[in-house]
């Protein structure tokens, strides 16, 4: 790859020859500004890094180009993926916008893409196109094709591809991907009948279909692009999604985003701990350490200070008004199970039973709904919520394990369906427990409207909390494993 | 920067040759672990390399140094982990030793003066990894595996041994590296790293190799297993890999099961081998059912052994 110029370069730029950094160098950093726009945060430091890196490869290797520049700029695996969105669309924009250019002009010329153009061209790629009369030489390119099949690499293939459709179409296209493709191949006049047969010509064709994958890969994002459905970068960043609703939401999706707030918690935790990190004065491991030093005790041992690790008590309503938002709650506090010293889950409608076992079990999110509304026997006759049977059950079977180190969590919508509340058990649970919070899955707007009595129990818990999107449940979660001194 | 990189060596003059020269001592390198290895040579820049468990993080230090014949320095982090651990630490016992033996020697000439040159010199420092890395004679390659797990204050001490190559000790003054080391910080993404550690790295990030390539790597460990065998066993695991698992297989665990599979003979991986090694690449009890469930009924499908009972997977 290294000898001679690839083929895309031949036709994009002067070619390395008269390839210094200094020539790209605007292109490159009005490329950084791209990035900072989609909320990157690219330094000075690592754009010179990038120059740096740039120097000492091969830059006319595209593979080799985008990965000196991404691993000096991109440092970490979201940051890459936004890089690589980025880098196509602003490159391939260049690229195209080149070859539109020339298309327009009706000449064909080496002359090289530098930022200005690039502005100028910016916008709809293509947009100088649509007359249908390619003036390009053909030839030429279906020359370089056919080297480019012998001995080409896959990224080669891909940028003919691409200079195929805009100097055959001029970006225009019919609207169905698969007549484009079959006028790509009929004007380039590429035939597999006229490749060698036999076992020479089986690599060739397979290049060929790759070719052809190229070529309908890139219709595709274009189709996308124009009917502006282009999967932005920007969602990338946002965790703030609505609560999954639904049967169709699966586990693994679940533990994706776990996965992530684990992260940001694990940050977190060490943040928020700072230098009081350590505990009291070890005086057993100190006097022992001093032993060393003839009985001077030049090192202070401390005890360390172990990070919370709550024991939770979580009681979920799964009556039909709740069920999405209980689940999934109760999935992400599973996903976290090892956060925490002791889990366990209890579900309610009219009674309430102990789940614990069957998000250890099902790792998927239907069985564990299922399993939960057909074994767990909550519902007595009417299927509507009984806060206060509830109070009185939990309070009889389980209130007695309850220690001032437990978390009682409670998430449910408290309407109570006019029956009685009883806060006075709810209060006597919280009092035996240490922390206790409630969860209402809906917008504040609404609560202590009806039969909602949240503002009873209100009263005995530490906090409550509207969760109805995904992100608050996060910050809850956060809140829940904080290292907080009490 | 006090000294350049060193690089004139010519198995490091591109990134080609950098693949080649992992290559040769038993790591396969895809071209952008082989370009960010070159751009680390070249640079003299500290790597930071990402990615799940198992996929050769470590292996890349190792393989490094085996291709470049240079010593492997390796701190091994973990939470707590403070400068006395991976820095210097002053040996206390002996400065002890030499004032007691001082003071009984001659009690009266003894001058505070020679005793406090004497005991902060570098007979008195305990040298740690990262201390003996700067301080190498030889050029070294120093990782400092798993920094995401220390805490932030270790990362805040590495700054200066990253972008400087220098260790200042307050009693003896700065320690200027005389040859270039090649740094490696591996992460198991558990947290996120500061921005000011990241800056002065290059950022690799590893994930599992494709089909093609780990079937290259089995066949490089294991190169008496059949190759069918070989490329059937890759897919079964980038199956498993695919499934919601605690602990995904990573590329060791394909190996081991590779040389088991040689071991017991088998020419061709159907329902009852995989599920009587399963235990080698699936390590948690919850995993277990559910990969058994899902993979081992696909296999299923190869012929000769339909028996259609066992639990349906749910799609």
């Amino acid at each position: 790859m290294n000898a001679g110029v690839p083929a895309w370069a031949r036709f994009t730029t002067g070619g390395p020859s008269e390839g210094t950094a200094g020539g790209i160098g605007p292109l490159v950093v009005d490329f950084a500004r791209e990035l900072r726009d989609e909320g990157m945060s690219v330094g000075t430091s690592e754009l010179l890094d990038a120059f740096d890196a740039l120097s000492t490869v091969d830059w006319t290797d595209r593979a080799a180009f985008r990965e000196a520049m991404s691993t000096t700029i991109a440092k970490s695996q979201e940051d890459r993926t936004l890089f690589k969105l980025v880098f196509d669309r602003y490159f391939f924009r260049a690229t195209e916008a080149e070859a539109a250019r020339e298309h327009a002009g009706g000449e064909q010329g080496n002359e090289h893409p530098d930022g200005e153009q690039r502005k100028g061209d910016e916008g709809e790629p293509g947009e100088g196109g649509g007359d249908g009369e390619a003036q390009i030489d053909i030839d030429a390119l279906r020359e370089a094709i056919m080297e480019a099949l012998e001995n080409g690499g896959d990224d080669t293939l891909r940028d003919l591809a691409r200079l195929a459709i805009m100097t055959l179409s001029g970006g225009a296209s019919s609207g169905v991907i698969g007549v484009d493709v079959q006028r790509v191949r009929r004007q380039l006049e590429l035939r597999s009948q006229d490749l060698p047969p036999g076992e020479e010509g089986e690599d060739l064709r397979k290049q060929l279909q790759k070719f052809e994958q190229h070529v309908r890969r890139e219709l595709e994002a274009r189709m996308i692009a124009e009917t502006g459905n282009l999967p932005t970068a920007r969602p990338l960043n946002e965790m703030n999604r609505a609560l999954p609703s639904g049967g169709t939401q699966d586990l693994a999706a679940v533990h994706r985003s776990v996965k992530m707030l684990k992260r940001a918690m694990a940050t977190q935790g060490l943040e928020s701990r700072g230098h009081q990190r350590t505990g009291p004065i070890d005086v057993r491991g100190t006097m022992r350490a001093s032993l060393e030093t003839g009985g001077v005790p030049l090192d202070l041992r401390y005890r360390p200070r172990r990070p919370r690790r709550p024991e939770l008590y979580v009681l979920c309503d799964v009556s039909t008004s709740v069920t999405s938002a209980s689940v999934f709650f109760l999935s992400i506090l599973h996903a976290l199970h090892d956060s925490f010293k002791r889990l366990r889950t209890f579900v309610f409608i009219e009674r309430v039973a102990e789940v614990t076992d069957v998000f250890e079990q099902e790792r998927s999110f239907k069985a564990a709904s299922e399993k939960i509304s057909n074994t767990a026997g909550v519902a007595d006759i009417s299927g509507y919520t009984d806060y206060g049977r509830v109070w009185v059950d939990f309070h009889d079977q389980v209130a007695a394990d309850l220690d001032p180190r437990s978390t009682v969590i409670v998430l449910g919508d408290a309407r109570t369906n006019g029956r009685e509340p009883r806060a006075d058990l709810f209060g006597k649970v919280t009092e035996k427990a240490g922390r206790s919070f409630w969860l209402n899955p809906e917008p504040r707007l609404y609560w202590n409207y009806g039969d909602s009595v949240i503002g009873v129990y209100e009263r005995f818990c530490d906090g409550v909390f509207e969760c109805w999107t995904s992100k608050q449940l996060e910050d809850f979660v956060r809140e829940l494993t904080a290292v907080r001194p009490r | 920067m006090a000294i350049s990189p060193a690089s004139d060596t010519p198995e490091l003059s591109s990134p080609e040759a950098v693949g080649a020269g992992l290559h040769s001592v038993g790591y396969l390198p895809d071209e952008t672990t082989a370009l960010v290895s070159y751009l680390a040579v070249q640079l003299g820049k500290p790597v930071l390399v990402e990615g799940p468990a198992g996929v050769g993080k470590t292996e890349l230090a190792k393989a490094l140094a085996r291709f470049t014949g240079r010593e492997l320095i390796r701190l091994q982090c973990y939470e707590g982990v403070d400068e006395a651990k991976a820095l210097y630490e002053w040996n206390y016992k002996k400065q002890l030793l030499r004032i007691q033996s001082g003071a009984a020697a001659d009690a009266d000439s003894a001058s505070w003066d020679a005793v406090q040159d004497n005991i902060f010199s570098e007979e008195f420092l305990l040298t740690r990894p990262l201390l003996q890395a700067i301080a190498s004679e030889e050029p070294v390659v120093l990782l400092i595996d798993e920094i995401d797990k220390t805490d932030h204050e270790f990362e805040a001490l590495l700054l200066e041994i990253l972008s400087d190559f220098q260790v200042s000790i307050p009693e003896l003054g700065v320690v200027e590296a005389t040859t270039h080391p090649i740094v490696l910080l591996t992460s198991n993404d558990s947290r996120e790293l500061t921005e000011a550690l990241k800056r002065r790295c290059l950022y690799l990030w590893l994930d599992y190799p494709e089909n093609a390539r780990e079937i290259e790597i089995v066949r490089m460990h294991v190169p008496d297993l059949d190759e069918k065998v070989a490329a059937r066993l890759v897919e079964v695991i980038r199956m498993v890999r695919e499934l919601d698992v605690k602990k995904p297989p990573s590329i060791s665990e394909s190996i081991d099961w590779a040389r088991t599979l040689l071991l017991l003979g088998a020419d061709r991986i159907d329902r009852k081998t995989f599920e009587d090694t399963m235990s080698i690449i699936v390590k948690h009890r919850t995993d277990m059912d559910l990969v058994a469930e899902r993979v081992g009924v696909k296999l299923d499908k190869s012929p000769a052994s339909i028996t259609g009972s066992g639990p349906r997977p749910a799609v």
